[in-house]
């Protein structure tokens, strides 16, 4: 397929993923604020501004509403939800031709519905919206799975998807890592990744930091898990070139996931927390590595070329 | 009951002399329209507004847009549609592929051995002379002798009820992803109008242009690669580049994803570098290829004439094509047509002026004020002086511009431009419509895709219609012949009958509740 094509359904994929994400991240972050009658306003935003990448020079404190304005409804960043949702909107534009009308037309009524529900929002909290976000989210990622040809195009946004989620889910643990009093505390994290059932019917230690760590990160058959996600892209980047070398793999995304993988499958759970920076660290510079080796390898950038008339200097 | 008069009381409104494509007189229909004035008389005029939101609510979903001065905006769609009759559609679409036939034999003769010079049909100076004239086209001949792959022929009815050309597209005609969307949205928001009538369908245009090009291609080729080449995303038509791509299954490319190496054309893909053998390219020639035409063209592919020159790749529609839209030339064609096909043209020209003539000149300078005044190589309605509307300035500053190039200038007779009952502000009243039928040429004939493009002036008494100009459309219904019984439903009944189903299988709801 089309270079240019692959990279906006990659993008697609990692922008649908990061809307969904955020709005999960911010929810159980300002549910944590109205719950804690202890918390701390200011902290609690910068750790969250901490956890999504975002600097914050000044000293001012920060508030719950400039928190919300930068990672929810700013579309001019293109880390916040608006912004993540307008840049799928915007590679889905370049991609027309292949993702179906129904997904087409989903994300279109998405984006002009947005200011809509971000006035609602301003007057009644923002629940709503986030919730709005993360059905869009599951309404985009039905009909990419039932509506498009499961072929080049769809891997490199089941691609674009499961590094995102990685990322995400990684830095949503390392808000625990960086400063366990302005976090949710681990259950509003299952709670935040849609994971409570799911983890209660794993195990019942439920107040085990370690048991909940051990699932987000290593389970193997829950959808939102690294391992669960880093299986998955290492099946997309096979599909999209099957390799027949008996050898190793010249593969430079492939060779960066199987060493995170190997490193996450043959861990002893119980040393998890202790390691716990560390391997977040080491997944969020492999989300980086595959990112680069993917777009080295097949997005092939061209730029544009000028021609100028003979001796026109 | 008072809604009925409401409505019907402003739909014959129409005091102008132009021909009125509803009524014949006031309060009387045309027979074709008998049942449609009927059907929309029952109802109340906001239920007409609410269905009117309807349609514009579909196509900002749909995000059926086009960019008008920078800014995407949905097109508006006119809740009235417009009829035509099977017996005035054969007369049209016959026309259309005559004119088509003529046009294609024109360009390959001008742009070969030049037959029609030699004979004095049109002075060789004007056809050199024109803008859209092309060098770079001589010997980049197509296959299958196709330059017109797609023709976007305007027609306007006047006064009196007669067809008549308004002017010719044949380089990259745009509007037919409207004529498709149109339809989809009316049919779900009307579908009870659909059933009173019998519509000939539109949705296997992209079908037809798939086969055209497929049969355009270099024939060594049994397994052409067809893709389709946009200026990109910024583009007006973007849209329809997109919906043609997506209907036809193929690849929408812009010029970065295109490279030229050994004149052959390669796109860049996921698995290296794949051949490219059909292009129906949307971008003008101007900017197609930084290597023959403007060198700063960021949006073309450099060195892609001298592929087709070599006749590996297919441009479609040809390079060079413009000369045909040029407007001094289409007062040749029905020439064309008589030279070229020994016939007479089946539908005529509005009446034009060529200013090159002195005594013309005088003459049509002389009342300026009552003609229409257009640039030779505009576009979309741009650098039009509609005589009866303008004010004194302007009449004179285009005198002057007449004077100083009359080459560049054409006067045409102002055509009162039928109008059609449209749902505006205030009701429903006459609008000036024109229509914009699409031709496809595959090599062996030319088909028209029944209906078309009605384009219509939204402002009271306005005659340019161009989308550009912030017109909307209305959709094109050409209706069957109704002689033709209809077979189906007994045949189906009969197939039914022979037809065992075996019966659903049973859930498991209700099981245990006893």
């Amino acid at each position: 397929m089309l270079s240019r094509l692959a990279e906006s359904l990659y993008w697609i994929g990692r922008y649908l993923e990061r809307s969904d994400d955020t709005a999960r991240i911010v929810d159980s972050y300002v549910h944590r604020m109205v719950e804690d009658p202890f918390n701390d306003e200011d902290a609690t935003c910068r750790s969250l501004y901490s956890i999504l990448g975002i600097d914050v020079d000044s000293d001012e404190p920060v508030t719950t509403e400039q928190m919300l304005q930068h990672i929810v409804y700013d579309a001019d960043n293109p880390n916040s939800i608006a912004g993540s949702l307008s840049g799928a909107f915007e590679n889905a534009r370049r991609s027309r031709e292949f993702i179906s009308s129904e997904m087409w037309v989903a994300l279109n009524s998405t984006r002009n519905r947005l200011p809509q529900m971000e006035n609602t929002a301003r007057r009644l909290g923002p629940s709503q919206y986030l919730l709005f976000v993360r059905e869009r989210a599951a309404l985009l990622a039905g009909l990419i799975d039932t509506t498009l040809s499961h072929d080049d195009g769809w891997h490199f946004l089941v691609l674009g998807r499961s590094i995102e989620r990685i990322d995400m889910t990684a830095r949503l643990l390392r808000g625990r890592v960086l400063s366990e009093e302005h976090a949710p505390d681990w259950l509003a994290f299952l709670r935040a990744c849609g994971a409570m059932e799911a983890f209660m019917r794993s195990t019942r230690e439920i107040h085990n930091a370690n048991g909940v760590a051990t699932f987000l990160l290593l389970d193997r058959l829950f959808p939102r898990s690294v391992l669960y996600s880093l299986n998955l892209a290492d099946t997309c980047l096979y599909e999209i070139q099957p390799s027949s070398q008996r050898i190793a793999t010249a593969d430079l995304a492939r060779q960066s996931l199987a060493r995170a993988r190997g490193r996450l499958e043959f861990m002893d759970p119980a040393d998890l927390l202790d390691q716990l920076p560390e391997l977040l660290e080491m997944l969020e510079e492999t989300c980086v590595r595959i990112n680069d080796a993917v777009t080295d390898r097949f997005f092939g950038h061209e730029d544009y070329v000028v021609w100028s008339r003979e001796g026109g200097l | 009951m008072a809604s009925v008069t409401q409505v019907s009381m402003v739909f014959d409104d129409d005091s102008s002399a132009a021909w009125n494509e509803m009524f014949s007189a006031p309060g009387s229909p045309r027979p074709i329209y008998e049942r449609l004035f009927a059907e929309l008389g029952r109802y109340q005029p906001a239920e007409l507004r609410q269905r009117s939101e309807q349609l514009s609510h579909t196509f900002s979903e749909r995000g059926v847009t086009f960019a008008h001065s920078g800014e995407e905006r949905p097109f508006p769609l006119d809740v009235v549609p417009r009829l035509i009759g099977a017996m005035e559609w054969d007369h049209l679409s016959r026309g259309i592929g005559q004119r088509v036939h003529a046009l294609e034999a024109f360009l390959a003769d001008i742009y070969g051995e030049g037959r029609i010079f030699a004979e004095g049909v049109i002075p060789r100076s004007v056809v050199t002379s024109s803008p859209y004239f092309c060098r770079p086209a001589f010997a980049v001949d197509p296959p299958n002798g196709v330059r017109i792959t797609v023709a976007g022929i305007d027609i306007v009815r006047d006064e009196i009820g007669n067809f008549r050309v308004l002017e010719d597209n044949v380089r990259i005609p745009s509007g037919v992803s409207y004529v498709i969307e149109n339809r989809r949205a009316m049919t779900q928001t009307f579908a009870s109008l659909f059933s009173d009538h019998r519509v000939h369908p539109v949705d296997s245009y992209p079908a037809h242009l798939f086969t055209a090009l497929r049969a355009a291609a270099p024939p060594n080729q049994s397994d052409p690669v067809i893709v389709v080449l946009s200026p990109g995303v910024h583009n007006a038509a973007y849209f329809e580049h997109v919906l043609l791509a997506r209907m036809m299954g193929v690849e929408l490319v812009e010029g970065r994803d295109l490279l030229c190496r050994s004149n052959h054309v390669y796109m860049r893909t996921t698995n290296g570098e794949r051949p490219v053998h059909v292009i129906y390219r949307r971008v003008d020639d101007d900017w197609l290829d930084p290597l023959q035409f403007l060198p700063d063209s960021t949006i073309g592919v450099a060195g892609l004439v001298n592929c087709a020159r070599s006749g590996n790749v297919v441009i479609s529609n040809g390079i060079g094509n413009g000369v045909a839209d040029d407007k001094l030339v289409y007062t040749y064609v029905p020439e064309f047509i008589r030279f070229y096909l020994s016939e007479e043209p089946l539908i005529e020209n509005v009446e034009t002026y060529r200013l090159e003539d002195d005594d013309v000149r005088h003459e049509v300078l002389g009342s300026l004020a009552s003609y229409v005044v257009k640039p030779v190589d505009s576009s979309g309605g741009k650098g039009i002086i509609i005589g009866p509307q303008a004010d004194e300035k302007t009449l004179a500053k285009t005198a002057e511009a007449v004077t100083e190039s009359p080459r560049n200038w054409i006067a045409q007779r102002t055509v009162s431009l039928s109008t059609h009952p449209t749902l505006v502000d205030d009701g429903v009243s006459p609008r000036h419509i024109d229509l914009r039928p699409f031709a496809v040429n595959d090599g062996e004939e030319v088909w028209v895709l029944p209906g078309g493009l009605t384009r219509v002036a939204l402002g009271e008494g306005e005659l340019v219609v161009n989308s550009s100009r912030g017109g909307g459309s209305k959709d094109t219904w050409v209706l069957t012949d109704e002689s033709i019984p209809l077979s189906e439903s007994r045949v189906i009944k009969q197939r039914l009958r022979n037809f065992n189903f075996s019966p659903r299988q049973d859930g498991n709801v209700g099981r245990g509740d006893q």
